[in-house]
């Protein structure tokens, strides 16, 4: 116990007096927290319509003007010449192309019905689909108006219509930002805990201190044990941050218990840190141990659930995710945060995660060697 | 016997996959000696303090350390010995006065005996106005001084030195083989390696490798009689010059 606290003084002195390990721990949860959440947001603003109004009726400027009103869509182009609006298409100033015939207004009047033609840019796939939808549902919303205009009897529409109406439990308004911020919470853990300890202990093999401990009748388990606890702490600091600037940034109150938080986020960081220790086992510079924990990284995020929805992966992505301790972790905080699930709901990912450090931390210890 | 003996050892082997860098080697270190390890670049000389440290696994033959064996006993052995490396090995960023707290500390050593020889040190070393300055901020030659008292801080038995003196300027070589000469007199073994022949003639004892295998042992003056050389870099040179391994 006594050299475990001569490590920890040594740790902990060295960790203060290095000013970018400082700057880290306190710059990237603000930076990462309130710029983030704005850039990762699935709604899609400000998509660029070219219009091809061929009728110049009443009707389609009124549909013009209800779809412009959203917000959602800005009006890049007005013409009559559909190539005129390709054109725009394909020098990227128009996402959309709306093409309404010449006959649009006269159709609808007297046959009661008429098409309209929509094209979309897909390159970028997720705004080609939502743009689409988005003018779709505004289309059915003039149509819905244009009926009630017209055809004021029977009482009963001859033709049976479903309305669907819905509500978003948990997070009534849709927010994105109550669903972004957890998960970037939870990269900013995982970034902290892997690349500071992995660093940390390979330094000490570049620099050759390393050897001199090994030298030392140091146990390897208050050795690696010394390294991990200063780092367990600091990303429970960053995890306290980060908490506030959701609450100050966005007025995210987690509905669930702080308590549940912290017990999954203080099982989790040794998950992640002995993650971070096994990459130093295996490295031998800091840029190889950069680089893994990079590449692990980008793994982890892409394959997390933090963009993507896991249940829409392909079977083999789901099950790749099942060994991503950051999936089990954005999981329990979305449930936390927006759902107030408590330590029994989350029992099984507690469970997973006992089992993720357990066996982390160990390999790294065995493969910690003294002598080679 | 081993019980008179610091270091034993018969037929000691490393092997690097089919490179054989420690081949057969067998010698006795006396306690309270200093023994000079001497050979070229690459002759194996780190290789076989590596495995008396506990550092580096034997592939064959038998050793021990402080009358302790090194396949079974080198955790026990690591509390009889210090150990100072090629590598500059204190921590750049802890204080002169922090890295004796944290080596004394981890040698499970008391707060008052650490808190007596800090300041024994800091004294011999004319060290007290840098006690809280950074170590990365001292003059190589200081530093390396530091490493040995830090080496020796828990008083072991055997004190392991790879090319201490390396860069650093004669009169700090001087002050350096000083210190060794008083570890040794207190009862401490020393094992050193070097490139400085006139340090070899500081030895008791002085042993050359040459391609893996002990070439040569003896007391200085001895091993200039029988290679018929006036100093000890004559008779490294005769002797490394046969080297077939090409030196690093």
């Amino acid at each position: 116990m006594r050299t475990l606290k001569f490590l920890l003084q040594k740790e902990f002195r060295q960790i203060f007096r290095d000013p970018s390990i400082i700057r880290l721990i306190f710059m990237m949860p603000v930076i990462q927290l309130l710029i983030l959440p704005w850039a990762a947001d699935y709604e899609i603003k400000n998509i660029k319509l070219s219009v091809v109004d061929k009728d110049h009726s009443d009707y389609s400027r009124q549909l013009i003007a209800q779809v412009t009103s959203t917000g959602y869509f800005q009006l890049a182009v007005y013409t009559n010449s559909y190539p005129e609006a390709l054109e725009q298409v394909e020098s990227g100033n128009a996402d959309l192309i709306l093409e309404i015939p010449s006959s649009f207004e006269k159709e609808l009047i007297k046959e009661d019905e008429s098409t309209l033609f929509l094209a979309m840019n897909a390159i970028d796939g997720v705004k080609a689909n939502l743009g689409s939808a988005y003018l779709q549902s505004i289309i059915q919303d003039f149509n819905k108006e244009v009926r009630i205009e017209w055809i004021q009897f029977p009482r009963f529409s001859p033709e049976t219509q479903i309305e669907i109406t819905s509500s978003n439990w948990f997070n009534p308004l849709m927010n994105y930002k109550y669903f972004m911020v957890p998960g970037i919470l939870v990269i900013l853990l995982t970034m902290i805990g892997t690349n500071l300890s992995s660093i940390n202990i390979v330094r000490e093999k570049e620099i050759g201190t390393i050897e001199q401990i090994n030298v030392t009748p140091v146990k390897k388990f208050h050795f690696i044990l010394g390294k991990l606890l200063p780092f367990w702490l600091i990303g429970l600091v960053v995890l306290t941050i980060g908490l506030f600037i959701s609450w100050a940034a966005y007025g995210i109150v987690p509905v669930g218990s702080f308590i549940t938080i912290y017990a999954f986020a203080a099982l989790y960081l040794f998950a992640v840190l002995g993650l971070g220790l096994l990459i130093s086992t295996y490295a031998q510079t800091q840029q190889q141990a950069m680089l893994l924990s990079f590449f692990i990284m980008m793994v982890f995020i892409l394959l997390g659930g933090l963009y993507t929805s896991i249940d829409s992966m392909p079977d083999w992505a789901k099950w790749v995710t099942r060994f991503n301790p950051v999936s089990y972790f954005i999981e329990v905080m979305r449930m936390v945060v927006l759902k107030g699930s408590g330590l029994i709901d989350i029992k099984r990912h507690l469970l997973i995660m006992f089992g993720f450090a357990v066996v982390l931390n160990s390999w790294a210890i065995i493969n910690y060697r003294k002598r080679s | 016997m081993s019980e008179q003996k610091a270091i034993t050892t018969n037929k000691l082997t490393k092997k690097f996959g089919d490179f054989t860098a420690v081949d057969e080697i067998s010698f006795e270190v006396n306690k309270g000696e200093i023994f000079g390890f001497l050979g070229a670049n690459g002759a194996g000389k780190t290789t076989a303090m590596r495995m008396l440290c506990g550092l580096s696994l034997p592939t064959s033959g038998e050793a021990t350390v402080a009358g302790l064996n090194v396949y079974k006993e080198n955790e026990k052995i690591k509390r009889s010995i210090g150990y100072m490396s090629q590598k500059f090995s204190l921590y750049d960023d802890l204080t002169v006065k922090e890295n004796m707290r944290f080596y004394g500390g981890i040698y499970g050593k008391s707060n008052a005996f650490i808190k007596q020889k800090t300041a024994y040190i800091l004294d011999h070393l004319h060290l007290e106005k840098e006690a809280n300055v950074l170590v990365k901020s001292l003059p190589l030659g200081w530093k390396q001084k530091l490493a040995f008292s830090v080496a020796v801080f828990h008083a072991p038995e055997i004190v392991f030195l790879d090319e201490p003196t390396g860069g650093v300027d004669p009169v700090t070589r001087r002050e350096f083989w000083n210190m060794i000469y008083v570890a040794a007199a207190g009862g401490t073994t020393v094992f050193v390696t070097t490139h400085y022949m006139d340090e070899a003639e500081y030895c008791d004892r002085v042993s050359i490798m040459v391609d893996g295998r002990i070439d040569a042992l003896d007391t200085p003056i001895r091993l200039k009689e029988k290679f018929n050389a006036a100093s000890m870099d004559e008779v490294f040179l005769k002797l490394a010059r046969k080297a077939a391994r090409a030196a690093d």
